[in-house]
């Protein structure tokens, strides 16, 4: 009998998981930098042995800033789980998991090249999607959006992300 | 005598190739004819897309995701939507519900369409690309019929339809299917005992199941190797515990493999549109929940509410609750997913889009090693990618 990966995972993550968040069915566990690898491979052997996605977010201004969001299936059982750990603007450096999945090598690069988080042991980082010597990460909050405005004489309307402005959550 | 030297080519296939199917780079190291690396360069379609859904409302933002997948156009709108809905915690009613999967499947089968035409193209069996473009016609055809647009249609809601279907939709799309099985046993005859197809895709573009999962594969590809990944029966969304159909598998990991499970699938998709058809009953196309959708044009001119919804719904959006979601869906190439960040504003503070061709192509290095430029043509095409898909 095979047991859920998700109380095999959590028997061997123990007292590393900062917190755990239940919404919607979906299981998310906040991990410490430290334990990341070796919850990364203690979720593998429990029976996640697809890496869906590896992401990050920025969650500025909100500290520490940027999350990585590991997404891992478990086909056989049926099971998912999301992992994230939430690192420094300063620190930006995350063990790659590159070791336990081979197809973690594009999507890390992917977030090196959009967030600039370092991924250390990553065999090859370098930018995947930006030209290559594109400067700046183009998907942190603090990087614009470039928007032409379109050439209308006598009138110039919004641009469309100012066409209906942000407005904040409703209490 | 001079030493003979052993040094590699680096030869440049793409980014503008007939045979890479997108604006794909190869660098391949060759040693003679054999191929001792590939490095896949991509990034030539990257638009930002995730970065624009950022700015937009969630309303704004269904505008994106046919354009995405652009083969898979619908498939890709029921992902994203499928993901707002699940954030809201609403699903759409039954109609609705039966009819997106309708839809879905219709595209599925255009997208194996496209495949199955363009890999035939590769290996020189121009008549094929022919006959799948052209039943490839009518599927769009209904599309049109159905949302206006063959292609990058914004026709499904939060919370459900933007309209009820056409008169004459079904008729049509029985219509389309009766002839369709028949299409498949045409392309099969063409294809599937000739020799050379057969000599030029058994054996080529290899992946065994470990592989597979190692490099985040998921669709034909996971299951050409024998892994048993289907998003539609592991995580059923949209209605799909409900029909009976069954997952192709293969057992040797090879193009040959990949082929016979992508014209299954088609069979199989037709099969879960003959009982949609079936199970589609009367009924409202959206919910009924102001807050989320509109209300219906009548209603505007009786009801001071219904204006005020409206009014807001328009100019400002929904405001989901604080929290984050991962719904997926079953892309014909794979598991495909949107991962959405709320905090609680009108728009998202992250859209992630977990396309399934960019980790299908990380696997065509260890597919192609040691193999000969033809074989690359043959492995892209087994494959599927679509950039869209993989820059986004």
């Amino acid at each position: 009998m095979t047991r859920d990966p998700i109380d095999m995972l959590m028997a061997q993550l123990g007292e590393t998981v900062l917190e755990q968040i239940r919404f919607r069915d979906e299981l998310t566990l906040i991990l410490p930098i430290d334990g990341l690898l070796a919850a990364l491979q203690a979720a593998r052997a429990s029976g996640f042995s697809l890496l869906s996605d590896l992401t990050a977010v920025d969650r500025y201004p909100a500290t520490p800033r940027f999350e990585v969001v590991y997404h891992l299936t478990a086909p056989d059982a049926r099971s998912k789980i999301r992992l994230k750990a939430r690192i420094e603007e300063t620190r930006a450096s995350v063990p790659s998991a590159t070791p336990v999945w081979p197809g973690a090598n594009w999507l890390e690069r992917e977030v090196y090249d959009l967030y600039g988080i370092r991924f250390d042991g990553h065999p090859d980082l370098k930018r995947i999607l930006m030209p290559d010597d594109w400067e700046g990460y183009p998907l942190r909050k603090d990087f614009p959006l470039t928007e032409e405005p379109v050439g209308f004489i006598g009138h110039t309307p919004k641009v469309p992300s100012h066409i209906i402005p942000k407005s904040p959550p409703k209490s | 005598m001079s030493e003979l030297t052993r040094e590699t080519l680096v030869l440049n296939m793409g980014p503008q190739h007939p045979a890479t199917h997108g604006v794909l780079r190869l660098l391949l190291e060759l040693e003679g004819e054999v191929i001792l690396s590939t490095e896949p360069v991509i990034g030539y379609l990257h638009t930002g897309f995730e970065k624009e859904m950022e700015t937009r409302t969630y309303h704004q933002n269904i505008v994106f995701p046919p354009r995405i997948d652009y083969l898979a156009t619908f498939i890709e709108e029921q992902a994203y939507v499928l993901a707002v809905e699940k954030l809201l915690g609403i699903r759409a009613p039954e109609r609705a519900e039966t009819i997106r999967l309708i839809l879905a499947e219709l595209s599925r089968i255009a997208s194996h369409l496209v495949w199955l035409g363009t890999s035939a193209i590769d290996l020189n069996v121009s008549s094929v690309f022919m006959y799948c473009f052209r039943d490839r016609e009518e599927i769009l055809d209904i599309f049109e019929m159905v949302s206006g647009q063959r292609m990058m249609h914004g026709y499904f809601r939060i919370g459900g339809l933007q309209w009820d279907l056409p008169a004459g939709f079904t008729d049509r799309v029985r219509a389309f299917l009766a002839g369709f099985p028949g299409r498949i046993d045409e392309f099969e005859t063409l294809l599937t005992d000739n020799l050379i197809w057969r000599q030029r895709t058994e054996g080529v573009g290899v992946l065994t199941a470990e592989d597979a999962l190692r490099y985040g594969c998921t669709g034909p590809i996971l299951r050409g190797s024998g892994v048993n990944y289907d998003v539609r029966k592991a995580f059923p969304y949209g209605g799909y515990d409900q029909y009976e159909f069954d997952v192709p598998l293969g057992e040797h990991g090879d193009s040959f493999d990949r082929y016979k499970i992508r014209l299954e699938e088609m069979r199989q998709s037709r099969r879960i549109i003959l009982q949609a058809l079936d199970r589609l009953m009367d009924g409202p196309i959206a919910i009924d929940d102001r807050k989320i959708s509109l209300p219906p044009r009548p209603e505007l001119v009786r009801s001071m509410e219904a204006v005020i919804h409206h009014f807001k719904l328009m100019s400002e959006g929904i405001h989901p609750p604080v929290g984050e979601v991962y719904a997926a869906v079953e892309s014909p190439r794979g598991e495909k997913g949107y991962y959405l960040v709320s905090d609680g504003s009108n728009r998202p503070a992250r859209v992630r889009v977990r396309a399934p061709s960019f980790s299908n192509l990380q696997a065509l290095p260890v597919m192609v090693y040691r193999r000969t430029i033809a074989d690359v043509v043959v492995a892209i095409a087994s494959i599927d990618i679509v950039l869209g898909d993989v820059d986004r």
